[in-house]
């Protein structure tokens, strides 16, 4: 496969390995978060942290868009779907989220919610165009990356003058999660967070470009290194965040150039402003309430955002009290650390956001690593 | 003189006509659907008897006598018709191969149709015929069936369970829960083919992908396998779920765990870039032709010869061996030389979002 099969090669994988491990310091420890699920699910599915030295350990952060829903937000969709009887679109895997009662969108849709799957923001507003009569709402979730299109479906509806179909806007900001893993209350209550260095998301920069990112570098000291999703790009990535750490650097370095750059899609990000504004605060399942940190729909197109339209209110649900997924996500403790993590709380029946989808750090610790915890 | 049928004034209109109620009533409608299409195409002396059942001759195979395997299986797949196939053909496959996977020879087919309301006859034609060219390629006739009509709304258009009958000779155990440690791993072909040409098809995702369902007949290659003598210890068909939860079923029946190898996995290049590009694991996703061997290590080679000289084994491969594991796990050396767990699913692997 053109562009894809270059940078899975496992000889490349293996200079690189003994690269790292010709860098990496005996007498010091590297820990380095991955912030995106994405990243998370390529070194758990390429098994690449057993190509990693002892002293070089990955940290699964925060960036799976589905597991940082907060129950409460699924509730909401769940509400409209049921109770409203609107056509509720959303994407695959927000289906299987836990929420409130023991349900999900997909018990829902078993109730009787008219709840379908798209692949696109194209789809839903397909679905309006072909239900006038029915009000259609798309559950819009995810970071940066998945911001503009839902940000063209209502530019698109706003033109066509779609009166049916209005947007549940769940997005949030990548920079303002990686600045609560930094310092937020819990940092305190939990201890430093033993983080050398970050691998930032590609896709998330190929909006927003790298410059968000020098503010963390500056300000805490921290390298970024912008990243890929194949194996190759992370292994790359890490080689580079050893190199800055050994030379004392904390510097925003580029590995995906092939697609990222400073500034970023601008068009995107226009479209992105004229459609949305900040929210004051914003919960995150796992991260509490942090500020400034998720996006709104502006006054000007208010009748496309469903919470208006509906007169929905939120209203927070805590999770359950014995998950770990809070210290998991900032990089505190492990998914093995939990004491529910593979006995009550399991892909088949997630309690924990961590556990939801297989970006998810539990997930992906379950799905693909938990051999080690069981063979010597 | 006009023709007139006996027993019924007017053909059936397979061109524009739709299944209605009187289809499933138990009356004339429904003795004209069955004489006029099914009869038509699947027919044979069994199922022209047109009794409730069939009566066959007793199990025996080569004039000894034998064991009989009964399996059966139902078909909801959308959409109905995909490339390289169809419900009505997969409806034949899907239960030839499970019985063959048993290690025995099968001899006879039923089926069961569920209809929806409003249903075009025309569709369900085109379904038939292809049951019956796939039932015919198979020398394997249909010869009991039923039929009911749901009302519209209750149904997806058609559903189609097919049962299957086969001999199975004293003396060959095939089975789950015979696979050990030092076993061999071995495929017939790549994997996901009839997942990703389902999924190339479904209305609300265009890509095109120019690959076609694997749906075949099983029957012949396990055949020619058996013939060879080698020590087969368990042969099962990947269907829903893919590889890796036929081999989790398998492990967890043996009592073993198993060492894939990534890099010898044969997958095709479309599949694992459509894979890729909805964020699927091809090791999750379905065959309908294709074969999982377990033997023992020694008769391995002479196992993939024999699949790789059949027209529906050329891109067989070993894949992995069985090992002692308390634990039952599947695991993989990813082609990084980094390992991991082909765990179970949890659930319908659904697209992820970014």
């Amino acid at each position: 496969m053109k562009y894809i099969d270059e940078f899975r090669d496992g000889e490349v994988a293996k200079t690189l390995a003994l690269k790292i491990a010709r860098l990496a310091q005996p007498e010091r420890s590297y820990s380095f978060m991955e912030f995106c699920g994405g990243h998370t699910h390529a070194i758990s599915r390429y098994g690449l942290s057993d190509l990693l030295p002892p002293n070089v350990r990955m940290v699964h952060g925060p960036g799976c868009p589905v597991c940082v829903l907060p129950i409460g937000r699924i509730d909401m969709a769940i509400d409209l779907a049921l109770k409203q009887g609107v056509i509720l679109c959303t994407y695959g895997d927000t289906l299987r989220v836990p929420a409130s009662e023991g349900l999900s969108l997909m018990k829902a849709k078993a109730r009787g919610g008219d709840i379908r799957m798209v692949y696109s923001t194209l789809d839903a507003l397909q679905i309006a165009r072909d239900n006038p009569e029915r009000e259609v709402v798309f559950f819009a979730i995810g970071f940066e990356t998945t911001t503009p299109p839902t940000a063209l479906a209502i530019l698109q509806a706003h033109q066509e003058q779609l009166s049916n179909f209005s947007v549940l806007c769940c997005h949030v900001l990548t920079p303002a999660a990686i600045s609560q893993i930094l310092e937020s209350p819990e940092v305190r209550q939990w201890g430093t967070v033993p983080i050398d260095g970050f691998i930032g998301p590609a896709h998330v920069s190929t909006v927003i470009g790298s410059r968000p990112y020098e503010f963390f570098a500056e300000e805490y000291r921290k390298p970024v290194v912008i990243a890929g999703f194949e194996p190759l790009d992370v292994m790359q990535a890490i080689l580079m965040l050893v190199k800055q750490v050994n030379e004392g650097r904390a510097e925003v370095e580029n590995e995906f150039a092939r697609a990222v750059s400073r500034d970023g899609n601008q068009k995107a990000q226009d479209r992105v402003a004229e459609v949305f504004e900040l929210r004051r605060e914003f919960e995150w399942r796992g991260l509490a309430v942090v500020p400034y940190s998720a996006l709104m729909i502006r006054e000007k197109y208010g009748s496309f955002d469903a919470e208006r339209r509906f007169k929905m209110d939120y209203q927070s649900v805590p999770d359950n009290k014995a998950c770990e997924c809070g210290a998991i996500l900032r990089g505190v403790k492990r998914p093995q650390d939990c004491k529910i993590f593979g006995t009550v709380c399991t892909p088949e029946n997630p309690v924990g956001s961590c556990m939801v989808s297989s970006e998810g750090a539990c997930a992906a610790h379950y799905s693909y690593g938990r051999y080690k915890d069981m063979t010597p | 003189m006009s023709e007139v049928k006996r027993g019924y004034v007017r053909p059936l209109d397979l061109k524009h006509g739709r299944v209605d109620m009187t289809h499933g009533s138990g009356g004339r409608a429904m003795v004209q659907l069955i004489s006029e299409l099914f009869t038509r195409h699947l027919g044979n002396a069994y199922l022209g008897q047109g009794n409730d059942g069939a009566v066959l001759p007793a199990a025996v195979l080569n004039g000894k006598p034998a064991r009989l395997v009964m399996s059966t299986d139902c078909h909801v797949v959308s959409p109905l018709f995909f490339p390289g196939g169809d419900i009505g053909c997969l409806s034949v496959h899907g239960t030839l191969n499970d019985v063959a996977v048993m290690g025995a020879t099968p001899l006879y087919l039923a089926a069961g149709f569920i209809l929806e309301e409003g249903f075009a006859l025309a569709e369900l034609a085109c379904i038939v015929e292809s049951m019956a060219r796939a039932a015919h390629a198979a020398g394997v006739p249909v010869v009991t069936g039923d039929t009911k009509v749901v009302e519209r709304g209750k149904g997806d258009g058609i559903f189609i369970t097919t049962t299957g009958v086969g001999v199975l000779p004293d003396g060959l155990e095939l089975g789950g829960a015979r696979v050990r440690p030092g076993d061999v791993v071995l495929v017939s072909g790549s994997m996901g083919d009839h997942g990703v040409a389902i999924m190339s098809q479904r209305e609300n995702l265009s890509f095109e992908a120019s690959i076609e369902s694997d749906t075949a007949a099983l029957h012949g290659l396990i055949a020619q396998l058996l013939a060879t003598g080698a020590d087969i210890r368990c042969l099962r068909d990947p269907t829903r779920g893919g590889l890796a939860s036929t081999l989790n079923e398998i492990a967890g029946q043996s009592g073993v765990g198993m060492m894939l190898h990534e890099k010898a996995i044969p997958i095709k290049p479309v599949v694992a870039a459509a894979c890729e590009f909805l964020g699927l694991d091809p090791l999750y996703v379905a065959n309908e032709g294709k074969l999982i061997v377990i033997c023992a290590a020694a008769d391995a080679p002479r196992l993939l010869a024999t699949l790789r000289a059949h027209p529906l084994g050329v891109d067989a491969a070993v894949i992995g061996e069985v090992m002692a594991d308390e634990h039952h796990f599947v695991q993989l050396t990813t082609a990084f030389g980094g390992r991991r767990i082909v765990d179970w699913l949890a659930g319908d692997q659904l697209p992820r979002i970014c």
